[in-house]
């Protein structure tokens, strides 16, 4: 939604397939220098040029957020996903470079809780990996409840285990096994967040759990992935200036603009300051507003856009620039 | 590095000034001749060469002296620094990110060798060497945001980000434009804007806090803020309102050009790394009305924000009262002549 992270160029320094479903990529500096700290349940944006396609997908970090030597993911493929999956399964191996963007945490933890209750379903166990690694490490009180559809595809189950013991607890939906949400939620002490990651299914299921036994809606938490910026070209017309050019998918408008040596106004370049405010002379298509300065109306209006954030799918744009 | 640190005073006999080169690097923080409150923000990347923008946290030839007016109201006040007890992990990145960043831009002054977790740290103008082990309390004389913040200029605020909210959990706060931690402790970004006139209503906050919850680790931002000030006072906090709001009574068309000042603040914003929380160091410069009037451009411009400024404006401010002196002082710098663009000095 910003201007977008900084980027971070990083190697690929391993890959490890995990299952049948999921694959680990563990990423270092190009530089060999450190990464940044990181807050449990952050996720970096892995640029993927994929044959011409660009993408950027979210994945969660699922290292100790301590260990700066790397980073690591893990991707479960979606064979009927946007690409982005597949795209890391069939074309990433060791040596490679790519380009991920600093962490970004949309699914913090609460640090005033005084227990942290985490519901994971299948691959939505990546955050709690470093969430339960940072409050380890912090002596934070935590408790995990894990469901996969059986143990093969039960990944890092074990070393969960391994080291956490009783405050780990596994579920296999082929064994029958289920989560006894109500009863859970029950027995919490006063004071806990509950925390869910997994399918969109089981995150419906959670939060009206724990609404109807009336916790607080501060207290419960889940993961939810802004949509990544769109990133599709398209040609936009400077009126004022008498130039057409094309906002290329790695651009944002206002580069595109300055790119074009026309002169725009901006401060923030993150949709909230107002000053590269920019009236629409003709728009045959959609503008995709991205800012906060707009209003509902203005933007329904299609009569101002802020180069900075939105974009455009259509046909024709022209700007009074 | 040239600079040499000097010796003075932000109380009774205030012996505060500014050099000439401190004068020509003062951050004017008017780009026009009229002023309203506005969402300035931008990005915090490195500005011109000897510019307080330059570097990452700067250190100035006030440094020591402010560091030692820190001790004495921390002394007098130990409430002037909190941190809830959530916000440690804050402290920390604070500490790493102040560290790291003064280390690497002033290597003369600064030093800092990681081994892990073992840390060694250098202050030479403050006479400091430690050494402690990140993450644990215990090694270090007090907590990790009171440790590092009593080594760097400005007012620092840390806030927890939840519930779609930034809440002010962590400070330290010793040279405040009139507003106080120990009452805005905990409160989230509307409740401690509430006193703010006007920027309610012109969208300005709601605008602002979806910004600053968007900012990322990696891409800090920054605004300015100004009000005024009789003698160069850091704490003009509310605690001690007793002992300097009466000086407003005491401003005369003789004395305004030695004791008013221009206070701005340059305001950053970080996010941090392991707590995920957005640090807020508010980094205060003076100037007296004099020592600005050496700049022809800074007074003609000042004269005409001033005078145009809506009293409301004023009032919050703490100057209305003052208001006609301050113009009639400055009317003698203004011929009418246009300013160029921008807020650099000519
Ligand atoms: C985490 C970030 C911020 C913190 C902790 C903060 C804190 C404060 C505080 C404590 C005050 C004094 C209120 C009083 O009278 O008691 C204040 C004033 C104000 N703030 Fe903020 N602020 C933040 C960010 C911003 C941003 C991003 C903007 C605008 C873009 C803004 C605009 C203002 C304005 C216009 C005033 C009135 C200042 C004056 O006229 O002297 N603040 N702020
Ligand atoms: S530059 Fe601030 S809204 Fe576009």
């Amino acid at each position: 939604m910003s201007g977008g992270a900084a980027k971070i160029p990083v190697r690929v320094a391993e890959v490890t397939e995990v299952n049948a479903l999921i694959r680990r990529i563990r990423f270092v500096r190009r530089d060999g220098g450190p990464m940044p700290a990181f807050s449990g349940g952050a996720h970096t944006v892995v640029e993927m040029d994929d044959h011409g396609t660009r993408r950027l997908n979210p994945y969660s970090l699922m290292g100790d957020p301590a260990d700066t030597t790397g980073y690591s993911i893990s991707v479960r493929r979606d064979d009927a996903g946007r690409g982005g999956s597949l795209y890391l399964h069939r074309h990433v191996v060791p040596g490679m470079d790519m380009v991920i963007s600093h962490p970004v945490n949309l699914f913090a933890l609460d640090l005033r809780a005084k227990k942290h209750l985490m519901i994971a379903g299948g691959i939505g166990i990546t955050p709690f990996l470093a969430q339960i690694a940072q409050l380890a490490a912090l002596g934070g009180r935590f408790e995990l409840h894990y469901a996969t559809r059986n143990p093969a595809l039960c990944a890092y189950g074990d070393e969960l285990t391994a080291r956490y013991g009783g405050r780990v607890h596994l579920y296999h939906d082929d064994a029958g096994q289920m989560i006894t949400l109500p009863a859970l939620l029950a027995g919490q002490p006063l004071g806990t967040h509950l925390y869910v990651c997994g399918p969109k299914g089981m995150i419906r299921w959670v939060r009206s759990t724990a609404d109807s036994a009336g916790w607080p809606r501060a207290a419960v938490h889940h993961e939810e992935f802004l949509a990544p910026p769109p990133g599709k070209a398209f040609d936009v017309t400077l009126a004022a200036s008498g130039k057409t050019l094309t906002v290329g998918t790695h651009q944002s408008l206002l580069e595109a603009i300055e790119a074009a040596g026309v002169d725009a106004p901006y401060l923030c370049r993150g949709g909230a300051c107002g000053q590269c405010e920019t009236d629409v002379l003709g728009c045959d298509g959609t503008i995709r507003h991205n800012d906060h300065w707009l209003t509902e109306a203005q933007k329904a209006s299609g009569q101002k856009i802020m180069p900075c954030v939105s974009r455009f799918e259509g046909r024709s744009l022209v700007l009074d620039r | 590095m040239g600079l040499t640190f000097k010796d003075e005073t932000f109380r009774e006999d205030f012996t505060f000034f500014n050099s000439p080169a401190a004068i020509r690097r003062f951050p004017f923080p008017f780009p026009e001749d009229s002023y309203m409150y506005s969402v300035n923000m931008e990005p915090h990347v490195p500005g011109r060469p000897g510019s307080v923008f330059e570097k990452t946290f700067d250190v100035d030839e006030h440094y020591v002296a402010e560091m030692r007016e820190r001790a004495r109201v921390l002394a007098e006040d130990p409430l002037r620094c909190q941190s809830l007890p959530h916000m440690t992990l804050a402290g920390w990145d604070l500490l790493e990110l102040i560290m790291e960043a003064k280390a690497r831009e002033y290597p003369d002054w600064f030093s800092l060798q990681r081994d892990g977790n073992r840390w060694h740290w250098i202050n030479r103008p403050l006479e400091i060497e430690q050494t402690f082990t990140f993450l644990d309390e215990t090694t270090l004389p007090c907590g990790p945001m009171e440790y590092i913040t009593r080594q760097t200029q400005g007012d620092f605020s840390l806030q927890d980000q939840r519930n779609d909210n930034l809440w002010m959990d962590a400070g330290m706060v010793t040279t405040q434009a009139d507003w106080s931690l120990d009452f805005d402790l905990g409160m989230n970004f509307f409740e401690w804007h509430a006193p703010v006139p006007l920027a309610h209503e012109k969208q300005i906050f709601t605008r602002a806090l979806k910004f600053l919850m968007n900012v990322q680790h990696g891409a800090p931002a920054r605004r300015f803020n100004w009000t005024m000030t009789i003698d160069p006072l850091l704490d003009t906090s509310p605690e001690n309102y007793p002992k300097w709001g009466p000086s407003r009574a005491t401003l005369t068309p003789e004395n305004v050009g030695r004791r008013m000042h221009l206070r701005v603040e340059l305001q950053t914003f970080f996010r941090l790394p392991r707590s995920n929380a957005l640090a807020f160091p508010i980094r205060c410069y003076l100037i007296r009305f004099e020592e600005l009037a050496t700049q022809p451009k800074w007074a003609r411009r000042l004269h005409r924000v001033i005078r145009d400024l809506p009293d409301e404006l004023a009032a919050y401010k703490g100057f209305l009262r003052n208001k006609p002196i301050m113009v009639d002082y400055l009317a003698q710098f203004d011929d009418g002549t246009p300013t160029s663009p921008g807020w650099w000095a000519d």
